[in-house]
């Protein structure tokens, strides 16, 4: 593997210093026999060298639209992704090359992104492989071996000749981001790459990929819904949220999460559920106007949100879509909060 | 009608019970010669309308256990002793290990149906989520009884609505243009179609975001007071499970390692690994806690120590406990399966207590 030794002094970002990965506006519209389906519209992101950046949003908000592009998987309708600060767009083949080698994408569905054919080995080591990392099978072997543990996959043996069938969902999970590690990158996006995990397990992976971020400055784009995973591997960090295709708030996340502005950013944290039978019901939770998700392509006019706002006003929130503007300490879209 | 093999069950089963798993053994075949095994010798009853979250370590055999339950295992994988025990809708118990071919057939989606892990791709990729629902719909219609199209998809419409989908959005959909959480939903509501009495879920949320989460969880319990059916629910999210469930059972390599009603596990754990589960969750609210994560791994199928399977990783292992292995003993009997039962030599060492260890 391509040693590169750890140097905390390394890994402090510097304010000046220019994102690694960079979303310009980015817009995702599907052509289906329905209409348009504008499944991100006009975002703008940025991932820097030790940090993170954590995306949140409803189920079929764009998350994984949005790190399709970020990892140059689908070309944004308009808008650029930027490597830094090159557009992902332009790059040749060398480039697109290496940019494949330093940003690694983890897919959501471990079932879906696994070669079904091939073992553990080989598909952790098949990259090594390819980039001239490890020669012969006894090096791969070790090399893979060393991964499996980080992600806590012991006694590894156990493992290495397995094929994605012959595991449990969190044991494929596991692989998945190995392979990804495998590659030393600069930039991972990470698409709900915890959630089949036990909360032991979960930590200690947060951890493993916490040391990455500090001690190697690997920069993170990190999907989730669980605002806990949000909170623990971001603190440092910021916390994007996603209503409909669009950032709603957007913030550091000791802020955002202790103290939700957006009317949406606030349902979704009083609806988390505790692991106490008795606080269960107790917590008193956001009231939305309605549970249903608008479509996407009938969106209705002003803010996205307005027909489940608890804090709509008529008049604004119906006629005029809220731009997400500078507010204090964050990011928001919402006329009720940023017009005072 | 009656076929030898589809023998009326042994009398064990506690008369409400609507599923008795009595020492089940999954094993999975994994070389000519060599096989693991996943689950071990597990056993508990299942009461109509009650729900259970199964919980623990990934890989400990959650989703094993479920598949068992049904018969739904790979093609490797082998019910090896034991008995599951199942109540029907005419009344009429079966050991489901024992059901031939057409019944076992008519008994799943009819009687039980499964949600599956990683259901997000369990769809056929060339079909449209209507063709999933008429499938499901005339597979188990009466033979003469052919429904007419309109009213199948009426009917799979209202289901979708029942998880939050717009059935005109969804039903005219691949699978490949909904998103994971959708996709997932839409599992859901075709688990529920032909209105079976138990409903296994592996990981019925993990692509949903906590809104969509807590509107299912909603309606599933609202549904599940309407129905009456039961569940076993499998998960990592420990706050879904003490929302979601009556009772939780945590397992540890294979085994069951506790049991008990949702307050004995969250307030009185007496498995220490139950406890160091639930010490684990990071919580939402105040600053940063940093969380405790278990030392080491899970031991290996084909390595299992002797004595108890948690001891190299338990805080609190004493010498016993690495010969002697502790069988889930009852530290609170109670009435239809809500006994509380841990499988721990020390779970009533007063000692532990006093460190607090399990919180009282
Ligand atoms: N190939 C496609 N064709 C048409 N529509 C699509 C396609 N892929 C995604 N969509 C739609 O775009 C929207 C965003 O999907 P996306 O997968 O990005 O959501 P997500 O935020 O990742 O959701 P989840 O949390 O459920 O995974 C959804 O409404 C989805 O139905
Ligand atoms: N087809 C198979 N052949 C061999 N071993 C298998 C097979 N399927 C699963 N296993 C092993 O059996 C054990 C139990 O797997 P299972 O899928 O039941 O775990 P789980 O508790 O559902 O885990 P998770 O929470 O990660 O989904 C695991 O160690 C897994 O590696
Ligand atoms: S703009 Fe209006 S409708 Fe939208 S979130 Fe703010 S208060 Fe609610
Ligand atoms: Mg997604
Ligand atoms: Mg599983």
């Amino acid at each position: 593997m391509t040693d590169r030794t750890a140097n905390p002094d390394h890994a402090e970002p510097r304010p000046d210093e220019p994102p690694v990965l960079a979303l310009r506006g980015v817009r995702q519209v599907f052509d289906t026999p329905r209409g348009d389906v504008p499944a991100v519209a006009g975002v703008d992101l940025e991932v820097r060298r030790g940090q993170v950046l954590c995306l949140v949003g409803e189920s079929g908000c764009g998350k994984t639209t949005t790190a399709r592009m970020a990892a140059a998987l689908a070309g944004p309708t308009s808008g650029s992704v930027l490597f830094r600060g090159r557009d992902v767009a332009e790059m040749d083949r060398k480039e697109r090359a290496a940019f494949r080698h330093s940003v690694q994408y983890i897919h959501q569905d471990p079932y879906a992104s696994l070669n079904p054919v091939r073992t553990v080995l080989s598909t952790v080591s098949a990259g090594l492989r390819r980039h001239g990392a490890v020669r012969g099978r006894r090096e791969a072997r070790r090399a893979v071996t060393e991964l499996l543990e980080r992600v806590d996959l012991t006694p590894a043996e156990d493992y290495l000749d397995k094929y994605p069938h012959q595991m449990s969902g969190g044991q494929r999970q596991r692989v998945a981001v190995a392979r990804a590690l495998a590659m030393n990158p600069e930039v991972i996006i990470a698409d709900e790459s915890t959630s089949m995990l036990d909360v032991s397990i979960r930590v200690s992976l947060l951890n493993t990929l916490g040391r990455l971020r500090d001690e190697l400055g690997v920069g993170f784009l990190f999907i989730t819904h669980d605002l806990a995973v949000a909170k623990y591997f971001a603190w440092r960090g910021e916390i994007a949220v996603m209503y409909l295709g669009r950032v709603v708030e957007h913030g550091p996340t000791p802020q955002v999460v202790n103290d939700p502005q957006h009317p949406y950013t606030r349902a979704l944290v009083s609806a988390v559920c505790e692991p106490d039978p008795d606080l269960a019901g107790t917590r008193e939770r956001v009231r939305l106007r309605s549970d249903d998700i608008p479509d996407l392509t009938a969106l209705p006019p002003g803010c996205d949100f307005h027909p489940r706002c608890p804090s709509y006003v008529q008049g604004s929130c119906d006629t005029e879509r809220p731009p997400l503007v500078r507010s204090h300490d964050r990011l928001l879209a919402c006329h009720v909060l940023t017009r005072g | 009608m009656s076929p030898v093999n589809d023998l009326p069950a042994a009398p064990d089963a506690p008369d409400g019970a609507l599923l008795s798993v009595r020492g089940v053994d999954v094993g999975y075949r994994t070389g000519r010669r060599s096989r693991v095994t996943a689950v071990h010798d597990v056993s508990f009853d299942l009461y109509p309308g009650q729900s259970m979250a199964l919980v623990g370590e990934s890989g400990c055999g959650k989703t094993t256990l479920g598949l068992a339950l049904l018969r739904l295992l790979p093609r490797t994988g082998v019910v090896s002793g034991g008995e599951i025990l199942f109540r029907r809708k005419d009344g009429t118990r079966v050991d489901v290990r024992t059901l031939e071919k057409e019944r076992l057939r008519r008994f799943r989606w009819n009687e039980a149906a499964m949600v599956f892990q990683g259901a997000m791709n369990a769809f056929n990729p060339v079909l449209r989520i209507e063709d999933h629902f008429l499938d499901t719909f005339r597979a188990h219609e009466r033979v003469g009884g052919r429904r007419p199209r309109g009213e199948i998809l009426e009917r799979s419409a209202r289901l979708l609505e029942t998880v939050r989908l717009d059935p005109a959005r969804v039903l005219g959909s691949f699978p490949h243009e909904l998103s994971g959480g959708m996709r997932q939903r839409s599992l859901i509501a075709l688990a529920l179609a032909l209105e079976p009495q138990l409903l296994i879920l592996d990981e019925p949320t993990t692509a949903l975001d906590i809104l969509t989460q807590r509107s299912i969880v909603e309606r599933l319990t609202e549904l599940r007071e309407e129905l009456g059916f039961a569940m076993v629910f499998i998960t990592h999210d420990l706050g879904l499970a003490a929302e979601l469930a009556d009772r939780v059972g945590t397992m540890y390599a294979g085994r069951l390692i506790e049991t008990g009603t949702t307050r004995d596990i969250f307030h009185r754990p007496r498995h220490p690994y139950t406890s160091a589960l639930i010490n684990s969750v990071p919580p939402v609210a105040g600053d940063l806690h940093v969380p405790e994560s278990l030392p080491g791994g899970p031991p290996g199928l084909n390595a299992l120590p002797p004595g108890c399977s948690f001891a190299p990783r338990c805080a609190h292992a004493a010498d016993a406990c690495t010969v002697t292995r502790p069988e889930l003993e009852v530290l609170e009997p109670r009435d239809a399966g809500l006994s509380h039962a841990a499988a721990c030599l020390r779970s009533t060492d007063t000692e532990l207590h006093a460190e607090g260890v399990f919180r009282d």
